[in-house]
């Protein structure tokens, strides 16, 4: 009886296993044949003869690689840069200063900022960026982004910093070091796993945003991949199923490399929100 | 035991914070209060109101709020009402439901399968937004889509599931996107469980559903509390379907997102849109204000 019953429990774990794997790696079957047939539709179809043709098209194109080599890695990379060493910053004065209820204060911080996100800040942030005269900047994207990463950011932040004990830096301060001096040469190497992970985070939500672009630039020459993806239409106005995956995969591949890297160096560890 | 003092004078943590405090003041705190201000005016990006604009009142919350037309199609309450459908079905649903049995059917449990589904469904979280998009139109047109492939083994029938069932089509596509930080957020919960607790339960012959409901659900309820108001309020400002759907057809997928940006964006009708944005801010901060006073409680309790 017990052994029935173990049977039935283990075929049914199997069972429901198959069947949510299923349901999660279906939608991207297509993103892994496409690109390489060159007669790709919507449909997944081994390809017969599998090709590099449709990257080497994409690779001829000057604007989508320039979207996507140049525009993505400067907005992605500046809001990494902006976000890592500013959340650090802030990260080190709160654990390290005596702010009353200060946890309390970053959990709002980080809460307020989900709510002043997306649908309500879409309009005051293009009015911003307009009166700054930033409207179609690459620099608007990467302070917008920021300033949107950064509660998360300092969140994930203090427990790195935290981890640190304090007698490294008291020492420090006792043999004559001023606060910059400490936090340049005793906390900075100590906390720098933290900040790969912060940084990583960041540049994977920055690379892969689409609406903060689409509303405030303009030009074509500033476009990062996210929109300019929407190049590759016909005059008729339907996509070009051939270029559109071999690019979507070109562009994909550095999220899932860093995703990989850092799961393989750290473990794919749960920090606060690390994603929106 | 005042450790915070000593290692960084309070002008040296403001200097240390300045930073971030003038980021967060004029990206998240600035937006926040000029919205309220806008919402009070008729102002739009081009002609007669973008530079001579008026205050015109409560004329734009009177507008939207307008019995008489507001649930029409296109309309505030028809957004809001698909929103909230949305959030219901996609997060509070799909994302809780399908993540809590995933870290469930996976706890305690190392090896190879666990690696590989998890890998999959964190990829598909953190795919770019319109990468994904297209996989999913790819995925469900009607002519060549894998699923409608799939499902031509039971029935003939061919499904246009973008056109015939939009709004169903969003609230998968969003479990499916979303599902992983659910998954995290309860598989290391669960991890946390002290291996005695459940050891008790199969000693008594207790069957997995019955450990799973009486042992493993109660003492995870507060991290699934925590994941359902993070959830609702991102899942509340997504704006990806419109990838899928831009809104349609007939407005039957217009999310307040979507229904902000064709306002705002379309329109160039900055002061309605930023009484939406009112709107949508004061429903959130509600949400996340609730969740406060939950957390609260708790915290007193225990």
């Amino acid at each position: 009886m017990k052994t029935v019953r173990l049977v039935l429990t283990r075929t049914l774990f199997y069972v429901v296993v198959a069947l949510v794997g299923t349901f999660f790696v279906l939608p991207l079957l297509w993103l892994l044949v496409a690109p390489f047939d060159v007669k790709a539709n919507l449909a997944v179809a081994l390809p017969t003869h599998p090709t590099l043709a449709n990257f080497r098209a994409v690779l001829n194109n000057a604007f989508a690689m320039r979207a996507l080599t140049r525009n993505t890695i400067i907005q992605a990379g500046g809001t990494m840069l902006g976000t890592t060493f500013i959340a650090t910053l802030a990260a080190y004065a709160l654990s390290r200063t005596a702010v009353p209820a200060k946890d309390l204060l970053v959990y709002m911080l980080m809460l307020f900022s989900s709510v002043v996100t997306g649908t309500a800040a879409m309009v005051p942030i293009f009015l911003l960026i307009y009166h700054l005269g930033l409207i179609d900047t690459q620099l608007a994207v990467i302070l917008t982004l920021t300033g949107g990463l950064l509660p998360s950011g300092i969140f994930m932040m203090r427990d790195f910093v935290e981890a640190i004990p304090r007698s490294y830096e008291e020492s420090a301060l006792v043999a004559g070091a001023n606060s910059f001096q400490v936090f340049r040469d005793v906390v900075l190497p100590l906390v720098r796993p933290g900040m790969m992970v912060v940084a990583i985070w960041a540049f994977v939500n920055a690379w892969g945003t689409f609406l903060i672009p689409f509303i405030l630039l303009r030009s074509p020459e500033n476009m990062p991949a996210s929109v300019a993806i929407y190049s590759f239409y016909t005059e008729a106005g339907t996509p070009i199923i051939t270029l559109v995956s071999a690019y979507a995969l070109l562009y994909t591949i550095p999220v899932v490399v860093l995703y990989l890297l850092v799961n393989w160096r750290y473990g794919f560890r749960f920090f606060g929100g690390i994603k929106r | 035991m005042d450790t915070a003092r000593g290692v960084l004078s309070r002008r040296g943590g403001l200097l240390f914070l300045a930073p971030a405090l003038l980021f967060i003041a004029i990206f998240i705190l600035f937006p926040f209060v000029w919205v309220f201000f806008l919402s009070f005016t008729n102002q739009t990006l081009t002609g007669a109101t973008a530079v001579n604009w008026q205050f015109v009142g409560l004329a734009n919350y009177r507008d939207l709020l307008n019995v008489s037309k507001w649930m029409h199609s296109g309309e505030f309450g028809n957004a809001l009402v698909i929103t909230l459908k949305y959030v219901v079905g996609s997060a509070l649903i799909g994302q809780v439901g399908l993540g809590l049995l995933i870290a469930a059917l996976f706890n305690r449990r190392k090896g190879i399968l666990r690696e590989i589904v998890f890998t999959i469904v964190i990829l598909a979280w953190i795919i770019p937004d319109v990468v994904i998009a297209f996989a999913w139109v790819a995925y469900l047109d009607r002519d060549f889509g894998t699923l409608n492939s799939l499902l031509h083994v039971f029935t003939p029938a061919q499904i246009d599931w973008l056109l015939e069932h939009p709004l169903e089509s969003i609230i998968v596509f969003n479990t499916w996107r979303g599902t992983a930080f659910s998954m995290l957020l309860f598989s290391s919960a669960l991890a946390t469980i002290p291996p005695s607790y459940l050891e008790t339960a199969e000693v008594a012959g207790a069957s997995a559903w019955q450990k799973f409901r009486d042992i493993l659900l109660p003492l995870i309820s507060s991290h699934i509390l925590t994941d359902m108001i993070m959830i609702t309020l991102w899942t509340f400002n997504t704006f990806t379907p419109f990838l899928l759907t831009g809104g349609g057809p007939a407005f039957k997928t217009e999310l307040m997102s979507i229904y902000t940006y064709r306002i705002a964006f379309k329109y160039f009708e900055f002061g309605r849109g930023g009484a939406i944005a009112v709107v949508v801010m004061l429903i959130n901060l509600t949400l996340a204000l609730g969740y406060l006073a939950i957390l609260r409680r708790q915290a007193v309790r225990s």
